[in-house]
């Protein structure tokens, strides 16, 4: 028998690969709802292939369940492919804008080294306030946060997580074999049957 | 009522100017379509237009409430093997089918619902009848969709029927705006879908997988097969069979699968769960290869999960591949349509018995049979109890009947005892648990199975949920045995305060019309007894009679469904008493 997954629970990134399809964004955060579990982070957006569009779903959970997850989504009619990965096996970043008082900034040379440290860029300058933006991991835009509360921060606002999947060759192939009506072995695999092979024993 | 027999229009040639409402007809008439269940209402109203032409291909049955036509719809489907359609409102229309969506959902039961929805140009405006019949039905169906132009009717509908009857089957909603069924466009034919690129019904069959299984079912010394409805969905009962004769292996199902083996099979061990018997249950915990096929284990099948089966291997076939693994390891996942899968699997096992074993499970039957079925079957006390009734119905039926349950513990008892010699014999409400399932689920049997005598046994709380559908059997002529049985209680809820809440029966005390009198204004015979002296002969007169007959029958009044398996506990501390 296959060895209990780790129980610890961390961030996973799901991605899935969906049509473009009106009420599939609600199909899916119910799945999440419905086991009443949070949605850290939600993105959707286009893909590189035309017409096929790509979430992005953060969650904090154990692998059990998002791996119980990932097929509960990748069942739904329109949605193609489902991955779930750990922070290790993805590269991400999320997006911040921070709003603080143009008088402040320019008063305080010490904010604008702490910006330059904190690699933000200067989106807006008004009379009145100046809008800096960060990409980053979490900690990077929450760090400055901390930074600019003292200095008046008015508005603060993240992005949604976006990550790419190392060692993913993209999905153009996939999708040729997902057009055939009778798709090749190689693709109609599962990455949950393929991974059990490893631990399979008799 | 019409006098002539109509034809339906046939399909036009392309480029014809049709309807929304007509191409959506002439889809269904494609798609083979007969029967549609179904109410009108305002915005629905063009496709009730163009009905009015197809009535020699579509057969229309006015139900008495949205929620009776799909659980008609339900029964039709599980009785004929065949996607049930049902038609219904906007607004208040489709909300009541969100009970039967959610049957059909988690009972894997194919439909297409077709609602009407508020003009586009009224959405979101809190218009008449308008309710958000997409973002409500969501979670219960497997796919649904709001047509709001004409032109793309032909080519949805067509996926709807593949994705409610491919795969592991189950219920699809499709919303039509009011102008989309008016909407006139240039008809370019009725193709069937067959393919659906985001979407594999079937995974495909792993060679090594079955190898894996096959030579696990070989070295077992104590295999248990347990099965469940996936062996009817897939066809496959003949297959099933070939296989569980070649291996000798007891096997036991779950209630959605009773029937696909008929009960006197010497290796059908009986039902298993909460108040399946006792050996299937006990044995799941003694034996060393569990091989589960088309089913999920429900929680009312496992009873607790970290107690059960831990000493076996388990082998589960299922088409779902979100089944495996969700609430019991697997130790070889065989995934695919058991039509395919069970013959490769019998191909590679050895031809076995397994004697011993097999006795085993009748020391527990007869253990059983001592403790609860004779009494239950045979009483010695005055009153009479429900499983003598369907001891008695078996004997009349020979268990060639369709047997139709609602929910409580006259379900758990017909389905316990009823004889069922064929498959799709059994149709209940198994993972829902929707009272009021009965009634109406019984007239779609009956449409979808008009051969067959269908019986619905139905609990005194269950008949009056739906009850207003005899209406439909009163104007549609069907013939449906109605088989009430009365214990003056909502039993199961009675059971459970009895046993696990010191008797404080709260609430479950309830009161029924005049059963017969009922029947009689709806134009149906009827008759209540409460002796046992009259029971073979009352239903073999309600059996008899030309059309649909309700027999109530006075039951016990404070008898409890054992052997249970209280909630908490694992299989094997199954309790006789």
């Amino acid at each position: 028998m296959s060895e209990q997954a780790p129980i610890e629970r961390q961030e996973y990134n799901i991605t899935v690969y969906t049509e473009n399809q009106i009420g599939l964004l609600n199909r899916i955060a119910m799945i999440f709802s419905r086991r009443k579990m949070n949605i850290e982070s939600l993105n959707t957006s286009p893909s590189e292939i035309e017409g096929i569009h790509r979430f992005n779903i953060v969650v904090h959970e154990t692998e059990e369940v998002v791996s119980k997850i990932a097929r509960q989504i990748e069942k739904q009619v329109e949605v193609l492919k489902v991955y779930y990965n750990t922070n290790e096996d993805v590269i991400w970043q999320e997006m911040a804008l921070y709003k603080v008082p143009t008088d402040i900034v320019a008063e305080k040379a010490k904010v604008e080294r702490l910006l330059r440290e904190n690699g933000a860029r200067v989106v807006v300058i008004r009379k009145d306030y100046t809008v800096f933006e960060t990409t980053g991991h979490r900690e990077e835009t929450d760090n400055l946060i901390k930074i600019l509360q003292p200095f008046g921060l008015i508005e603060f606002v993240r992005s949604a997580r976006i990550a790419i999947i190392k060692d993913s060759d993209g999905f153009n192939r996939k999708l040729r074999e997902f057009e055939r009506a009778e798709p090749g072995h190689e693709v109609m695999e599962n990455e949950f049957l393929n991974s059990r092979e490893k631990v399979f024993s008799m | 009522m019409l006098t002539q027999e109509k034809q339906a229009p046939a399909l036009p040639e392309t480029d014809t100017m049709l309807s929304g409402s007509q191409a959506l007809l002439h889809g269904f008439v494609v798609e083979g379509v007969d029967t549609i269940f179904g109410y009108p209402g305002g915005a629905i109203m063009p496709i009730y237009d163009a009905l009015y032409d197809f009535e020699g291909d579509l057969k229309h049955i006015l139900v008495r409430h949205e929620q009776g036509g799909i659980h008609a719809g339900q029964g039709y489907a599980r009785s004929s093997g065949k996607v049930g359609v049902v038609f219904a409102t906007s607004g208040p229309g489709a909300t009541n089918l969100v009970t039967g969506l959610a049957d059909a959902l988690i009972d894997s039961t194919p439909l297409v619902c077709i609602t009407g929805q508020v003009f586009a140009h009224l959405l979101g405006t809190d218009a008449f009848q308008e309710a958000d019949v997409i973002g409500i039905t969501t979670p219960v169906t497997k796919w649904n969709y709001q047509v709001t132009d004409a032109t793309e009717i032909p080519e949805v509908l067509a996926k709807a029927f593949h994705i409610a009857r491919s795969g592991r089957p189950g219920p699809v909603l499709i919303d039509i705006t009011k102008n989309a069924q008016l909407q006139k466009f240039a008809f370019k034919g009725y193709t069937p879908c067959d393919h659906i690129r985001s979407y594999r019904p079937k995974p495909i069959v792993r060679k090594e997988y079955i190898r894996q299984a096959a030579e696990l079912i070989n070295k077992a010394k104590k295999p248990f097969v347990l099965w469940g409805q996936g062996v009817m969905l897939g066809s496959a009962e003949q297959e099933f069979r070939a296989f569980l004769e070649k291996t000798g292996i007891p096997a036991a199902w779950t209630i959605m699968g009773a029937g696909a083996l008929p009960t006197d099979h010497p290796q059908n061990v009986g039902m298993l769960g909460m108040h399946g018997n006792y050996g299937p249950n006990v044995m799941t915990n003694e034996c060393d290869v569990l091989i589960a096929i088309g089913m999920r284990f429900d929680d009312r099948v496992t009873g607790r999960l970290d107690k059960y089966a831990k000493q076996a291997q388990v082998i589960h076939l299922d088409i779902d591949p979100a089944e495996i693994d969700k609430n019991v390891k697997t130790t070889v996942p065989v995934w695919g349509d058991c039509k395919e899968t069970l013959p490769l699997l019998t191909q590679m096992v050895e031809t076995k018995q397994h004697t011993e074993w097999l006795a085993k499970f009748r020391e527990f039957e007869q253990k059983e049979i001592d403790a609860v079925i004779r009494e239950e079957l045979f009483p010695t006390s005055d009153e009479m109890t429900m499983g003598e009734v369907i001891q008695q119905l078996n004997e009349l039926t020979k268990g060639d009947a369709i047997i139709v349950t609602d929910v409580g513990q006259h379900q758990m008892v017909a389905c316990r005892y009823a004889k069922l010699n064929q498959t799709r014999s059994n149709i209940t409400s198994g993972g829902l648990g929707t009272m009021g399932f009965a009634l109406p689920a019984a007239i779609g049997a009956k449409f979808g199975a008009p051969d067959r005598t269908v019986v619905a046994v139905i609990g005194d709380g269950g008949v009056q949920m739906t009850i207003q559908e005899l209406g439909t059997i009163m104007q549609s002529g069907i013939d449906v045995k109605i088989l009430i049985l009365n214990n003056q209680f909502l039993g199961m809820v009675r059971q459970w305060q009895e046993l696990f809440h010191e008797r404080r029966y709260s609430f479950v005390d309830i009161t029924s019309p005049d059963y017969v009198t009922v029947a009689k204004g709806y134009g149906i015979p009827g008759r209540s007894i409460n002796q046992r002296e009259n029971l073979v002969e009352a239903l073999q007169k309600m059996l008899t009679n030309p059309g649909s007959f309700l027999l109530e029958v006075m039951v016990t009044k404070e008898n409890n469904v054992f052997p249970m398996v209280p909630q908490g506990c694992s299989v094997s501390e199954i309790r006789l008493k």
